[in-house]
Parts: C-alpha cells; structure tokens; sequence
C-alpha cells in the first residue's frame, strides 16, 4: 500500500452543520468534524443510521453548505468568493445513494454524457470518456445504445456510476455504492472502484454500513457517531477498537470475531486482523503453521 | 433548494381546535370564508381581527408559525395593498393626500388598502387555524369523504375521491424529499438550475422531472399491489376504525362562526365608520 499522506485530497476543518435550524425539528447533524482525506487511497466512512455520514459528505462538492467551519479541496475553501461551486462539483465526483433513480436521459450513453457536457466537453473527447467511463463500471458496449429504463437494477448502478466517472473528478465519493445489490453486484461494483481508484490514482472515499465490505476495500477508516469523528486511521487498528465499535451500533469484520475468540481461547494473532488472507499470513508467522 | 411551502402543515397539538370534528372543522372555515367578505367597516373587521386572534391563541400554534405560512402571499398582499392605495379615491370632492404627477393618493385609498390586505391575512391566518394548522390531512379527508357522503347516491365515486386525496397527500412530503435528491444528484453532475435565460432553465428541469415520474409511476405501482395484498376492493362494505362522532362542542362551534357572520352583518349597518369602497 503507498499511502500518500502528503498529498491531501480533502479536508474539513471545524465543520458543523444543523438541519432546520431554529425551527422546531432542528438537528444536528454534524459536530465540528476535522478531517483530513488522503490522497490516492480509498477511505472509507462508516458509522450506525443517522451518524452524519451522508451529510458530511456532501458537504464535499458543496450541496451542504456547513454552517461553521471550512471545507478545503485542492487547497483551497470551496465556500470562497472566487470559487465557482459547480467547478468543485466536477472535481470531487458524487454519486448519490440509490444512483439509479437519477438516470433520464434516452439512451445510456447520452446519460453518462450529461457530466462532462456540463463541464463543456463535447466531440470525440466527449466519446472518448463515456466509451472509457463505460469500460471501466463495466457496461457492455451494445447496453449504451439502450434507454436507460430498459436495463436491468444492477446495471442502471453502473451506468450511474459511469455518469459520474466520464467527469475524471479528483476525489470519487460514492455513498453506499453496493447498497442493494447481491454478494456478486457488491464484489463486482466495489472491485471496480477499487480498480479505477489504482489505474486513475485519483482518491475515492467509499461510505458502507457493511464492515466485510470496508474491509476489504478501504486503505483508510473513519468512523462517525452522532455527528462526530470518533476513529480515523488505518483499516487494521480501526478494527482493533472492537468493543467500541460494538457500543456505537456497528461491528466489525467475521473474520476478527474470529480472532478475538481465538484470542480468548489462547491462540494469540491480534485483534486487528481484517481479511482471511491477513489472519492466516498471521498464523503462519507466529505460529508457522503453514506447510 | 429551500422548500417552504405551508401545505398541509398540521402543527401537532391538543387545543380545543384540534379536537373539534373535522366535518365541522370543513363547514366552520368555509363559513369563516364567507364572514370575511361579509365585514365591511372597520369595527366590522375589529371584531373579526379580535376572533381570529382569540382562535390563535386558543389554538396555541407559536405566532412565528402562523406568520410563516403568510409568507407565500407576501407578493399578492403588497400588490393588491399598492392597487388599493392608488385606486380608491373615497367620497367625492375629497382632498388628495399626495398629488404629484400621475400619483395622486386619498387617505380613504389607504385605509382602503388597509383593509383590503388585512381581509387577505385573515382569511390565510383563520382558514389555516381551523383547518390545515390544526387537524391532520388523514382526518381532513375522512371529514371530507363522510360530509359528500350523500352524493354518493347519484353515483358519485365520493370514497374514491377521498382515497386518491388522502394518496396524493400522503405522498407531497415524500415527493418533495424525493425532487430534492434528485436536484442534489443532477447538481453533483454539474446541474443548474439558477443560471441562464428562463427557457435554459425549464430545460435544466428535465434531468428532474423524468427520473421523478419515473419513480412516481413506480410508487403508485407498489402501492396499488400492496393494497391489493391486504385485500382492499374499493368503499362498498368497509367499515372504519375511528368512527367520526360530533358533539355539543362541534355544533357549538358552528354555530359561534354563524353568529359572528350575523354580528358582522349588523356591525355593518348600524355603525358609522369607514367602510370598504367595493
């Protein structure tokens, strides 16, 4: 893994923000949140129902204006006078939960079109990007032809996902992206996310309820509850706060279940193990239990 | 975007308001209605402004909600108030107050305006205390569905009616939250919906409005399964859980709104006082 921790991708700095305010169903949604996101990794954001998660994000590309602080992409405050909003939109790529339900145009690839029209691309570089956004949510060439109502639930996802691609934003941040689908769909979509995050090297920030999910796919964790960041660091030692985790509603992976039990049991591989393949690589070594 | 749309507003509560019938509630605001023209002079409108506020603070809504639901109508209330201020001249032979080039304003136009933008409040503010801010849409249309009842003896589908009302209600919040994420979704792509000349924009609401249909047509297709799972087959035969009983207090409240038309009707005769000019 080479994590650039130099290079900075996003940042929230002391950001707030309450739904409703002053009326009588106010609430608060974020509190002061300081974050730094990463550059050329994958950061997952988790956190129980109603932790704050999808509003913070969209604070991201603007279309949740915090009611304190600033949010920093590129190195710049997207909120400053000078920026234009919808230039930020283009560099940090949002795809909304449920993306599907926001396809309307006639046929697929006038859809993944309608992002980069709107950035002013069109002619054979406008083809280039949706022949290649296509190629990489893994839409088959003779579906782009096709209206996007016709297809089946699974490839309207990625369609979705492709409409956001084709912008090459910077920061990918996709919220619940597998939400909904079967274990096949989430291995499919996530991996090429995955995918993309490593060939574009631009940075993806992924927001999950599922620990497996994070697990497998995220470089990075924070994680939210009640507005707050309560954990943010690597994958592993996020999943080594097992009991804290626990408290806020959320778990962690099976397989470090498996370890804290065997570390009950006196068998110790340490309770920061987050994938099969890392667990045995652990047993191996302290115990060289591998031939 | 900011949706600050009154509609159906129901502003939880347990006020004498609230628990009036809503069958009475639906006959007491189209009588208010019917009141509010009725006030002519000023001391007629006294007593009605007095009413009203007394029903405001019986129905005990917070005064800054009520002031909020005016705010829709801010453009009609300064539009007919400047009309009224220019228009009205009063009696003959009265003295201008203002007479500069093609302005000339009376101070019987003013306090025509006055009144006129005030009727406007009244019948917003009243309307909506009696019915939207203090009864449920579920029991505005139950009231509604039972008071037609009649009609459905020459044919007419009243529970039909009622039902898609009760849908469409039902569905308002839902469709609103729903545009929203629409809107934010478009936007993230690079939407916009504030620039450009106003053909530009109903264009931009095409992203919109398709996937929105889309997901209505899909909605309305659930729902009908769903209650076909549960059986449902239309009015005939269905009986209900919470059966609509008016009580003294009901007819009581009736009849209070007849007597203030009548006290209003009075007012305009017998007081001497400025008086509306049409």
């Amino acid at each position: 893994m080479n994590l650039n921790t130099e290079k900075c991708a996003a940042e929230f700095r002391g950001v707030s923000f309450t739904y409703n305010k002053g009326i009588a169903y106010e609430k608060k949604a974020v509190r002061s949140v300081s974050l730094k996101i990463y550059g050329g990794c994958v950061t997952g954001l988790i956190g129980s129902t109603g932790s704050g998660k999808s509003t913070l994000i969209k604070m991201l590309n603007g279309l949740v204006k915090p009611d304190e602080g600033e949010v920093i992409v590129d190195g710049t405050n997207i909120w400053d006078k000078k920026v234009k909003i919808r230039d930020v939109r283009f560099k940090v790529g949002l795809v909304m939960q449920y993306p599907e339900y926001q396809l309307f145009d006639e046929t697929v690839s006038e859809d993944i079109a309608f992002g980069p029209k709107n950035m002013g691309i069109s002619g054979d570089e406008l083809k280039r990007r949706v022949a290649e956004a296509a190629k990489f949510s893994g839409l088959d060439p003779d579906l782009l032809e096709k209206s996007p109502f016709d297809i089946s639930g699974g490839q309207k996802r990625r369609a979705a996902l492709a409409g956001v691609i084709a912008m090459t934003p910077s920061l990918l941040v996709l919220d619940e992206p597998a939400a909904g689908l079967d274990p096949a769909g989430r291995r499919e979509i996530l991996g090429r996310i995955k995918n993309y995050q490593r060939e574009s090297g631009n940075s993806v920030v992924i927001v999950s309820h599922s620990m497996e999910d994070v697990a497998k796919y995220c470089d990075r964790l924070a994680v939210m509850n009640k507005g707050e960041i309560v954990l943010y660091d690597e994958t592993d030692r996020v999943f080594s706060h097992g009991e804290e985790l626990r408290d806020m509603g959320l778990d962690v992976p099976e397989i470090t279940k498996v370890a804290e039990e065997l570390a009950r049991l006196g068998v110790d591989v340490g309770n920061d193990v987050y994938t099969v393949k890392y667990a045995a690589e652990r047993l191996i070594e302290k115990y060289g239990l591998g031939k | 975007m900011n949706f600050d749309v009154a509609f159906g507003q129901y502003c939880e509560g347990d006020s004498i308001l609230h628990r009036l019938d809503p069958r009475a509630k639906i006959i007491m605001s189209l009588l208010y209605i019917v009141d509010v023209f009725l006030a002519k002079n000023v001391f007629a409108f006294a007593l009605l402004t007095s009413f009203t506020v007394a029903m405001a603070v019986l129905s005990r809504i917070k005064p800054r909600i009520l002031l909020r639901g005016l705010k829709p109508v801010i453009f009609i209330m300064i539009f007919t108030g400047v009309i009224n201020v220019f228009w009205y001249r009063g009696a003959e032979g009265a003295k201008p107050l203002v007479d500069w080039w093609i302005f000339t304003i009376y101070p019987a136009g003013i306090l025509n305006a006055v009144l006129i933008v005030l009727r406007v409040v009244l019948l917003i503010a009243g309307t909506s205390l009696i019915l939207t801010y203090t009864t449920t849409p579920l029991a505005l249309t139950d009231g509604l569905e039972r008071l037609l009842s009649p009609l459905a003896k020459i044919k007419v589908p009243v529970h039909e009616f009622s039902l898609m009302m009760t849908i469409a209600l039902r569905f308002i919040p839902t469709l609103i939250e729903e545009t929203g994420k629409i809107m934010d979704a478009q936007k993230a792509r690079g939407a916009s919906f504030s620039e450009g000349s106003l053909v530009k924009r109903a264009k931009a609401l095409i992203p919109v409005l398709v996937p929105l249909f889309a997901s209505s047509f899909r909605r309305a297709d659930e729902l009908a399964v769903a209650m076909e799972c549960r059986c449902y087959r239309g009015g005939k035969g269905r009986t209900r859980m919470n059966v609509l009983k008016a009580t003294f207090k009901d007819f009581a409240g009736v009849i209070v709104i007849i007597l203030l038309g009548v006290s209003l009707v009075l007012l305009n005769k017998y007081t001497d006082a400025f008086a509306l000019g049409f």
